[in-house]
This record gives C-alpha cells, structure tokens and sequence, in this order.
C-alpha cells in the first residue's frame, strides 16, 4: 500500500535537495573569493592607483568608475522607467498598441548586454557625439536595466489594489493625485526591489561598457562625465586576460570588492524597502 | 426639492444592458433604499450617480442624472464626487493612519490648515459616532480597527469632505448585528443633514431605515413607493415575491 507520509518525505527531501543545489554554488563563489581575495585588501588596494602595469598597487579608480557609471545609470534609468511604468499601468489602455509595448519591453530585458553596447557605440559615442565617456557608458547601462526597472516597477503598481484607486477617486480627488498619495507611496517598495535588480546589473556588466567608457589603463579620476574611466568589471577582465603576470590575490581582491559594491549598494536599497514596507499598512 | 433626477437611465457594458430605463427622483434628506437580487442593477446605478461607473471598460449610458437641475456629465467630475458622497460595501480604509483617512478627501481638495483639517477630522468622527473610540489614537492605522469601525472611519472620510448626497453600497454586507445597528443609526441621523441612496441586500434594514425603497429587478426599476407600503401592498407582484424570500 502507498504511504502518503512517505511520498511527502521523499518529495521533501528532492525539494530541499533541489535548494540546496542553488545555495551551495552560490556559498563556494562567496567562499573562495573572499578566501583568495581578502589577503589583497589593505587600505592601500583600496585607495590607490594601480601601479606596475596593474600587478600592484590599488584598484581606487576602477571603484570610483563603477560607482560613477551605476549612480549616472539609476539617475537616468529610475526616473523613466517609473515614469513609463506609471503610463502603462495607470494610463494606457489595454489595446494592441500596448501590448506590443509591454511585449517589446519584456524582450528588451533577455537582449544579450554585448549588444546593448553595440547600440551605445552607436548612438551615444558616434552619433551624439559623446564620445567613450562616463556619460555614453551610464546611458548604455541604464537602457540595459530600464525594461527590468519598468517591469517590476510596473508589478509593483498593478499590485496596490484596485479598491484604494476607487476609494480615492469617489472622494473627489483627481486621477493624478490618486497615483501620487495612494498608488505611488505604496509602490515603492516594489519600485526598490526592481531598482536593486538594476543596480546589480549595472555594477557588474562588462559588455555594455567596453565600446563606451571602460578605459584599459588610466591612473587617475575622471575629471568629468565626458570623461573616460576604469571600471571593476573591466578592469578584472583585464587583468585576468590581458596583463600576464598579475598576483591571483589581486585579481580575486578585485572580484571581492566588486561583490562588496554591489551587495552595499543593495543593502542600501534594502533598508530603504524595509523602512517602506513598515509602513505599509494593509 | 428634488435632488436627484434621473430620466431614461440606460446602461450598457460592452453587450451587457445593465439598467433598462430607470427613472426616478431623490429628494432631498430622504433615504431612498434600493434593493433586489444580485445583479438587478442595483450598484450599477449607485456607481453611475457619481460617475464612478465611467471607470469600468466599454461603459455607455443614455438619458440624464441631473443634480440639481444640473446634468451631472457637465459637473467638473472632481466637484461632483465631493457633492456625491460613497461609502462601499466593504471597509474599505486607504493605506493611512485614522487622522489622515478622514482628513484624505479635503487635503486633495487644497485644505492645508491643520487647525481647520484636525476641527473637520473631529466633527466627521463624532458624526459617524467614531470620536470616543479613536480620539486617542488618531495616528494609528486604520487597519487596526474593527471591521465595524472600520466602516464608520470609512462614513466619516465621506463626510469630511462635505458631500450633499451620500451613496451608501450594501453598507453592511461584511459586519454583525451590532455593528449593523450603530451604522443605521449613523444613517437615520445623517438623513437631516444628507440625502442618502443605500443599496442593500437585507430588506430588513431597508424597511427599517428607508423613507422609500426601490425594487429593481434585471436592470428595470419594477416599483418605487413609501417603504410602509412597499412592505405591506406592493403594486407588482414580483415586489411582493422578492420581499417573502421567493426568489433572489
């Protein structure tokens, strides 16, 4: 006879299996990058240039780049995302002209980075005129994320239920102030988790930024945004490929710090959520 | 005076025909109940008198509301929800702390005085006979509230705002009897101030507070008569039917 309770042990045990098999490559990469990375870390690593054709010294202005080209990349992707986000879920009407725009956007997102950078090269180097700059490389980087921002952003909204919008309206008030007092404030926490998302993305992409900002070797800040600068990706790339010779501690205290980055930038955005969804009160 | 006037109301959704030629008059400070089965068209017509129904897909209407003698598709929409008042079927508290709830419908209409917003936040309160029970806790969530409160927070946001009319939805459909009865007595009382529409679907509670009861059934307004009457002699012998619980 079958036993249920054994069916539910065994199904148990492949579903915990199953879990398992996504943690533990995750925990391994944490585990040897920082096990063959920490001994880099010192101050010195941390605020100096690179020296000795990138086999010592720092990696200070590939951390300014990154932060640079992911700040200038949220700045620009945020604002319009959310912005095409609240059109498409509080104004547009559902005809085939939407959908052909909500379709568009979602294939936007599984477009391979290299030819996000392709299009950058083209558009924001050549044809504007930009040149490889900060500013070419955060544009690119933020139409990457923008389908993720308006897709979750988007969720976000269509998920504050119908009845507040009803409710807000019946008291007078206009479609606009409804979005701004109501639907809005209780977005954001979804809003956040798309911009995490994003963040990530950003900080972490090689491919987009190679054509349009991404300097191979350059000791010093950016001046401007019309700058070229290093960045963490790259410049791991570089030195694990191109530059022969360079210490494997320096190279995995590169992705150590790169990983640090990101999962700072993130926590941020998680406190911010935090504090949001504390506030949610249905 | 009549404040309500409505003539010919037909309503479609898409192919659906919602409302078949209603035509009736409100007036004012008087209770008007409506009732029958679900789906007769009752909400339909409580959401068209605000125009709360334009918001739902491939809405078409014909004939005219007027309110005041105004047809109500030439009333800026945004004065014409402030004059109409809503209350729906479930508390439907906004995602805001009791204060700003209440306080919601005339901050959005310009009001920034706090003095005046706390004086107006008070008066609704205490006339939904909410104030002693949350005058303590004004800045907590209106989520924390009993259901039944929640309804009467929901009464006093409509009334803040200070509405001539106040369109009540099944009002009662998600509490118990007490809650029930303090939500009636809110309404008998607010009848000399307002006037009030309520839809429901006990017909207990229409015989008990309306000043008249409207039976609608498939979308037509079958009878409209002092609600003494409606409950003792109805005209249409399918008034008579739906009030003995044969069908519905």
């Amino acid at each position: 006879m079958r036993n249920p309770y054994r069916t539910q042990r065994i199904a148990f045990f492949f579903l915990l299996l199953a879990t398992l098999l996504i943690v533990v490559p995750v925990g391994l990469i944490v585990v040897i990058i920082v096990q063959k990375g920490l001994p880099a870390i010192n101050w010195q690593f941390l605020s100096d240039i690179p020296r000795h054709g990138m086999r010592a010294g720092g990696i200070f202005p590939a951390i300014v780049g990154t932060i640079y080209l992911v700040t200038g990349a949220i700045i620009f992707a945020l604002p319009i995302g959310l912005l095409a986000a609240i059109y498409l879920s509080e104004y547009s009407k559902d005809n085939f002209l939407t959908r052909l725009i909500k379709l568009a956007i979602v294939n936007l997102a599984g477009v391979p980075s290299v030819v996000f950078g392709l299009f950058g090269l083209a558009l924001f180097v050549v044809f504007f005129k930009f040149g490889a700059s900060i500013l070419s490389g955060s544009l690119t980087l933020g139409i990457m994320i923008l389908p993720v921002i308006i897709t979750t952003s988007r969720e976000a909204l269509e998920s504050v239920p119908y009845s507040f919008r009803e409710v807000s309206l019946s008291l007078g008030a206009s479609k606009w102030q409804t979005i701004r007092h109501i639907v809005l404030p209780n977005a954001i926490p979804g809003i956040l988790t798309g911009t995490i998302l994003g963040l990530g993305r950003a900080a972490g992409e090689t491919a987009p930024i190679l054509f349009t900002v991404a300097a191979f070797y350059l000791p010093r800040l950016p001046a401007s945004v019309f700058d070229q600068a290093m960045a963490l990706p790259y410049h791991l790339y570089v030195i694990s490929t191109q530059v022969p010779n360079v210490d494997e501690k320096i190279r995995y205290g590169t992705a150590l710090v790169l990983l640090m980055l990101v999962l700072m930038m993130n926590l941020i955005a998680i406190v911010i959520r935090y504090k949001f969804r504390k506030m949610k009160k249905w | 005076m009549v404040k309500f006037d409505i003539r010919d109301l037909d309503v479609w959704f898409g192919p659906v025909h919602a409302l078949k030629k209603v035509s009736m008059a409100v007036e004012a400070n008087e209770i008007v109940s409506v009732i029958g089965p679900s789906n007769s068209g009752k909400t339909t017509f409580l959401r068209t008198l605000n125009r709360l129904s334009d918001l739902t897909l491939n809405f078409k209407m014909a004939g005219t509301i007027r309110l005041e003698q105004e047809n109500i598709n030439d009333i800026d929409i945004g004065l014409l929800r402030k004059k109409i008042g809503m209350v729906f079927a479930l508390p439907l508290p906004l995602p805001l702390s009791i204060f700003d709830n209440v306080a919601y419908g005339i901050r959005m209409h310009g009001m920034k005085n706090k003095k005046a917003l706390e004086k107006t936040v008070e008066g609704s309160l205490q006339e939904a006979y909410l104030w002693d029970e949350v005058k303590d806790r004004l800045g907590e969530s209106a989520f924390k509230l009993s259901g039944g409160q929640q309804q009467r927070l929901c009464i006093a946001r409509t009334l803040a705002v200070e509405p001539e009319v106040i369109l009540f939805d099944e009002p009662c459909s998600g509490l118990d009897p007490i809650s029930t009865a303090k939500v009636e007595d809110a309404m008998v009382k607010l009848k000399e101030k307002y006037t009030i529409v309520l839809v429901t679907n006990n017909v207990k509670q229409a015989a008990r507070v309306g000043d008249r009861t409207a039976f609608f059934l498939n979308g037509e307004l079958i009878e409209l008569d002092e609600t003494d009457r409606i409950f003792t002699a109805p005209k249409d012998k399918r008034t008579d039917g739906y009030i003995r619980g044969k069908f519905g």
